[in-house]
């Protein structure tokens, strides 16, 4: 795996506009942010209606992921390229979810909606049309999910990584800073784990540092074991959704696993271990 | 806004009274009519990012932070950028007015 296998420009969004079998997706935290404007052709996937279960905490299942993707005109053998909003952020996490249920060409376009908009590139709101398939997917691959007992067993033995900003590691803020505080019963981090904010991976127009930048930021300043399996976690599992894409997929970490249960969830658990404060 | 999860709607989550949160909001402003695409982005006293969200089409946004000095930092196309930097407290709804 290799930077070029997971990641587009906008040139060559543009140079393959209108590609058969390319099919470009976005997925944006603000879920309205399509329906102002978006890329010529370009599909919508809304995190929340589309990928939540709509009673339980979970993901909608593997006949549900397969009726949106069918529903939407995507195949089993599309390059999926999805962009977003705030560095990529749900894109990523989207790009996640579709390597969960097994999608093989799945790309980011590097800088998002963000880059893309403050390099006055096209925006339109048509809508495509696309006709319906009958997607196919595979069984959630469960090594690069990690459920609430995983990250309880890593601490102190695997890398565990807080991608959440420095606020909420410490305790003093339970939710990101443009949302209202609210969510977790407690405050603070899992012990042992390491603070990288998700953002750090990503420059300010929203594309991804290098990645010698990237094993500097996560090796030699945050202190990760590479030589050791990961968890990542956050808040609700997307940011750290894009600190997977950059662990796994753009330096080639073997054992990578997002949490995405994360902080609302462990921050609610009975009995469990937290450490409050800057340090580990 | 819901309560579950993340996502930031244009502009900021709505908020009518800062309650016990400690709010940061305003306007982009561009000879006098609003910038409705763009990005303002909290950044903490070190310097570090904290949180984005696009511009409304009003050119709003609004933060959540935590009481302490913030730096607010504008782009837009064209390549603009502004910064201001704001206290917030809780609260307190902190306005702020971007000129750029």
């Amino acid at each position: 795996m290799s930077r070029s296998d997971v990641l587009v420009d906008a040139d060559w969004v543009e140079a393959h506009h209108g590609d058969p079998g390319v099919v470009l997706v976005e997925v944006d935290e603000d879920t309205s942010a399509y329906d102002k404007g978006h890329i010529r052709d370009a599909v919508k996937i809304d995190w929340k209606t589309d990928l939540q279960d709509p009673v339980r905490r979970d993901f909608v299942d593997k006949a549900g992921f397969e009726a949106l993707l069918s529903e939407r005109g995507i195949s089993n053998d599309d390059t999926v390229v999805l962009y977003g909003g705030n560095n990529n952020w749900f894109a990523a996490y989207a790009y996640w979810y579709f390597k969960l249920y097994g999608h093989q060409n799945v790309k980011l376009l590097d800088g998002g909606r963000k880059k893309w908009e403050l390099d006055s590139r096209e925006i339109v709101t048509d809508v495509p049309h696309r006709a319906a398939t009958s997607y196919r997917a595979q069984e959630q691959d469960s090594s690069i999910r990690a459920f609430r007992d995983e990250a309880v067993a890593a601490i102190g033995k695997l890398n565990l990584v807080d991608v959440r900003s420095p606020d909420e590691f410490a305790g003093r803020l339970l939710a990101p800073a443009h949302l209202p505080q609210e969510q977790a019963q407690r405050g603070g981090h899992i012990p042992t784990a390491k603070n990288v904010p998700w953002s750090k991976a990503a420059e300010e127009d929203g594309t991804f540092k290098s990645d010698d930048a990237l094993r500097t930021l996560y090796g030699n300043e945050a202190g990760l074991d590479f030589g050791k399996d990961t968890i990542a976690y956050c808040r609700i599992g997307e940011r750290s959704a894009h600190t997977w894409f950059v662990l796994h997929e753009l330096l080639g970490q073997a054992n990578v696993k997002n949490y995405d249960g994360s902080w609302t969830e462990y921050g609610s658990l009975v009995g469990v271990p937290i450490t409050l404060g800057d340090a580990p | 806004m819901t309560s579950a999860g993340c996502g930031a709607p244009a502009g900021g989550a709505t908020a009518t009274s800062a309650g016990s949160q400690a709010i940061v909001q305003g306007r982009v402003t561009q000879n006098g009519s609003a910038v409705a695409t763009g990005y303002a982005r909290l950044l903490n006293s070190g310097g570090d990012f904290v949180a984005e969200v696009p511009l409304g089409d009003d050119g709003g946004f609004r933060f959540f932070a935590a009481p302490g000095s913030w730096t607010l930092r504008v782009l837009a196309p064209g390549g603009v950028r502004a910064e201001r930097t704001v206290s917030a407290d809780v609260g307190q709804v902190t306005e702020l007015e971007v000129a750029v």
